[in-house]
């Protein structure tokens, strides 16, 4: 660690109790395998992966059984060996309590890998790299699950100034990645040396709260030895002040180079890029071992009576881990993650997930009831914790009075939730509810909005195809129509039209001369009621006939004058 | 007295001249206000308000033929933004033309589609699939849930299922505090 590393402040944070040591008195210990295995295809950032398995196959440990979706997503495999029971719908960890789709496999016992084989990232290039991350299912795993091969980027510069990785590990109860970094620091920094290489930094810097001697000094020989192979001095352990939220991608990220990324911009963009020491480990199994994410360090703590580390295949249940931990008789309540920032979860029977990073066994005694809601005094003690340096008042009056516009003119998605404000709120006022109710109704809005847009642009289509089919038809009827008048002035104009030829004259001569003969013979034929007649009928026809020719030559002039 | 009037005169026609030239020049194409009624409504294009879709319903209230609660898509927050933006009062939903429903897609039983073919004229977003004598089938992301569908339907096989909460669309709660009997008692 160097003496001259200068280091930041972020603005605001608060300094709670934080209950660490219960957890990390025991090494990691790994949790026994369970009866069944329920794994939900959906645990990271992004697309729902598909499922690659159906029940009643068998399938190997680390087997690929969800295939990410599209880029934005990561594949999830089999945590051990076994036989697929199942795929359905199962309770997740969530706090809504709904189900989603989950693999269910029954372990065969024999814990049998697939074929492992190392990744050669540096004769790949970096696409090939990221694809081959996202197929074994990396993830950030300080929490947020954000896929990591879309991180492993370096950005429009092509290269970064300093690649962070977060051990602070700032949450109360949560020990997880300073067991890992004491027990695991060399594959860590391994990890740590395949990301500066993928993304070619210049410097490593591994930020740890200075709570954590025994994680500093494991991680200061790793990255010494880690920097004696290579021959440089790049790789950095820095101890940071213990203040909560320090382990925030954005507050680390100030702490240790002073760059403040700002509002809806990449970090990377200021050459810089942050993981959490888990995701390195991940990193480092996925691309020198190939094994895929399959499992993670777990932090059991709160109110049970041996708070310990495990690790835990992904899928495993809630309670049956739990139970290593003999809870307490007056436990009531179950959150993933820390009691700053951890969701409740709706019951035991949920599986452990990339996300579940620490398993908070609750009770009455351990986190009382929240005593009522009083007034908003206006005191302004959230706004000066805020480490994102914002207006959480502002953001309450609008998320509260649902003013969503304007909650969202406050920057009220630049809010990382780690509820500082309620924690030091006078009025006790659950300001991150009302932060989490507001971002979700604007989501909600956001999709609907959508939605109402390609409901309107596929209506307007659908006008405008009726309209054309409409005119289409109206165009072939006329075409249809002017094509018959056609015909018949041709038919016409050939008629007018004097012979052109010697053949044509010959034909017509012809035609003439057989119409003269049909004139003839009808001529000849007399109809067939005058033939019969007596002589003087006759004369009487004859007569008729004469007196008609003459009524006949008698009208022609009346009817001249008519015309 | 009559220097004032002269100059008075000439002020009116100079300014007369302004705008009028001004109203020539920057002349707005279309109704700025139709479209942004349009943007309110929810595009479901089901003619439960009375008008063939939501564009001309939204031009019927431009022009203030219709009232603003005949939309049971969009709902009672669809009549306050309405509302909002006309500076008018808020009406409860009509009740003629309909009410406000959980949000819902059609979905055809496939074993008993005839392929007639009617479904997919009646709907306006074209999110049916399907041909003559053919099984159609819905494309629920499409769907708008209007129910054009259903009466021009002859073996009845379009059924509305409303869409259930999923872990990704789910949507925290507002907070509500919890009074329980302790705390009334010491209130």
């Amino acid at each position: 660690m160097s003496a001259l590393q200068r280091l930041f402040k972020f603005h605001g944070g608060v300094k709670p109790a934080y209950n660490k040591e219960a957890s990390t008195r025991l090494p990691i210990a790994v949790a026994p395998m369970p009866a069944s295995l329920v794994i939900p295809l959906h645990q990271s950032i992004g697309g729902m992966p598909r499922p690659l398995v159906a029940a009643g196959e068998k399938v190997l440990k680390g087997q690929r059984i969800g295939g990410a979706d599209g880029n934005v997503s990561s594949a999830i495999h089999a945590s051990t060996s076994g036989t697929v029971v199942a795929v359905e719908m199962r309770l997740m960890p969530h706090t809504s309590g709904l189900s989603a789709l989950c693999v269910v496999i029954e372990p065969d016992g024999r814990d049998e890998w697939i074929a492992r084989q190392a990744f050669e990232f540096r004769s790949a290039s970096p696409g090939q790299t990221r694809d081959f991350l996202r197929d074994a299912g990396v993830v950030g795993l300080g929490g947020a699950v954000f896929p990591s091969h879309l991180k492993l980027n370096a950005g429009k510069h092509g290269k970064l100034d300093t690649l962070v990785l977060n051990g602070a590990e700032c949450e109360p109860f949560i020990t997880c990645d300073d067991v890992l970094m004491r027990e695991r620091a060399e594959a860590i920094v391994n990890g740590a040396v395949i990301m500066r290489e993928i993304l070619s930094a210049e410097r490593v810097l591994i930020g740890i709260e200075d709570n954590k001697p025994e994680a500093i000094a494991a991680m200061d020989v790793a990255a010494a030895e880690a920097n004696c192979k290579a021959g440089d001095a790049a790789i950095e352990v820095v101890s940071v002040p213990t203040r909560y939220p320090a382990g925030g991608a954005k507050q680390l990220i100030r702490v240790l180079t002073g760059i403040e990324v700002p509002h809806g911009e990449r970090s990377t963009d200021y050459g810089v890029q942050c993981f959490n020491v888990g995701t390195a480990y991940a990193i480092y199994e996925a691309i020198a071992l190939g094994q895929p994410l399959i499992s993670r360090i777990v932090t059991v703590a709160g109110n049970v009576a041996q708070a310990r580390n495990y690790e835990v295949l992904f899928g495993t249940s809630m309670k049956d881990l739990m139970a290593l931990c003999a809870p307490l008789p007056d436990s009531d309540r179950i959150v993933m993650g820390g009691p700053m920032m951890g969701l409740l979860m709706p019951g035991d029977s949920v599986p452990v997930v990339k996300a579940t990073n620490c398993i908070l066994v609750g009770s009455q005694a351990l986190f009382p009831p929240p005593p009522p809601e009083m007034p908003c005094i206006r005191c302004g003690d959230c706004a000066k914790v805020c480490p994102a340096d914002l207006q959480p008042f502002e953001m309450y009056w609008f998320s509260r009075a649902k003013i969503f516009g304007k909650a969202q003119e406050y920057n009220l998605f630049d809010c990382i939730e780690c509820g500082c404000c309620a924690y030091v709120c006078p009025s006790r006022i659950p300001l991150v509810d009302y932060y989490r109710f507001a971002k979700s109704e604007i989501w909600a809005r956001e999709v609907e909005k959508e939605a109402a847009d390609v409901a309107r642009e596929r209506y307007e289509f659908r006008l405008l195809r009726e309209e054309r089919e409409k005119q289409e038809k109206a165009a072939k009827l006329a075409a249809k129509t002017a094509a018959g008048r056609e015909k018949a002035a041709a038919a016409l104009a050939e008629a007018v039209k004097p012979a052109a030829t010697p053949e044509e004259d010959a034909k017509k001569a012809l035609i003439a001369a057989a119409m003269e003969r049909a004139k003839a013979q009808k001529q000849e034929v007399h109809p067939e009621n005058t033939a019969d007649l007596t002589p003087e009928q006759q004369a009487e026809v004859a007569a008729i006939e004469a007196r008609r020719a003459e009524i006949r030559e008698m009208a022609k002039p009346h009817l001249r004058q008519d015309d | 007295m009559l220097d004032a009037l002269l100059v008075m005169a000439l002020g009116a026609v100079l300014l007369g001249a302004a705008l009028g030239y001004a109203a020539v020049r920057f002349r707005v194409e279309g109704d700025p206000l139709v479209e942004k009624i349009d943007a309110i409504l929810p595009q479901t294009q089901c003619g439960q308000c009375g008008f063939p879709g939501c564009k001309p319903y939204a031009q019927a209230i431009a022009k203030g033929e219709a009232e603003i609660n005949q939309c049971p898509p969009g709902g009672d927050e669809g009549i306050h933004k309405l509302a909002d933006l006309l500076g008018r009062e808020f009406k409860s939903l009509s009740a003629e033309h309909g009410i406000e429903k959980p949000k819902s897609v059609a979905v055809i039983d496939e074993q008993a589609c005839i392929g007639c073919t009617l479904c997919i004229q009646a709907c306006p977003v074209d999110a049916i699939v399907g041909a003559a004598k053919q099984m159609h089938t819905i494309v629920a992301q499409q769907c708008t849930g209007c129910e054009l569908c259903l009466p021009p339907c002859p073996v009845d096989c379009i059924s509305m299922q409303p869409i259930g909460a999923s872990v990704e669309t789910w949507k925290w709660k507002y907070p509500v505090f919890k009074i329980n009997s302790t705390q009334r008692d010491a209130a």
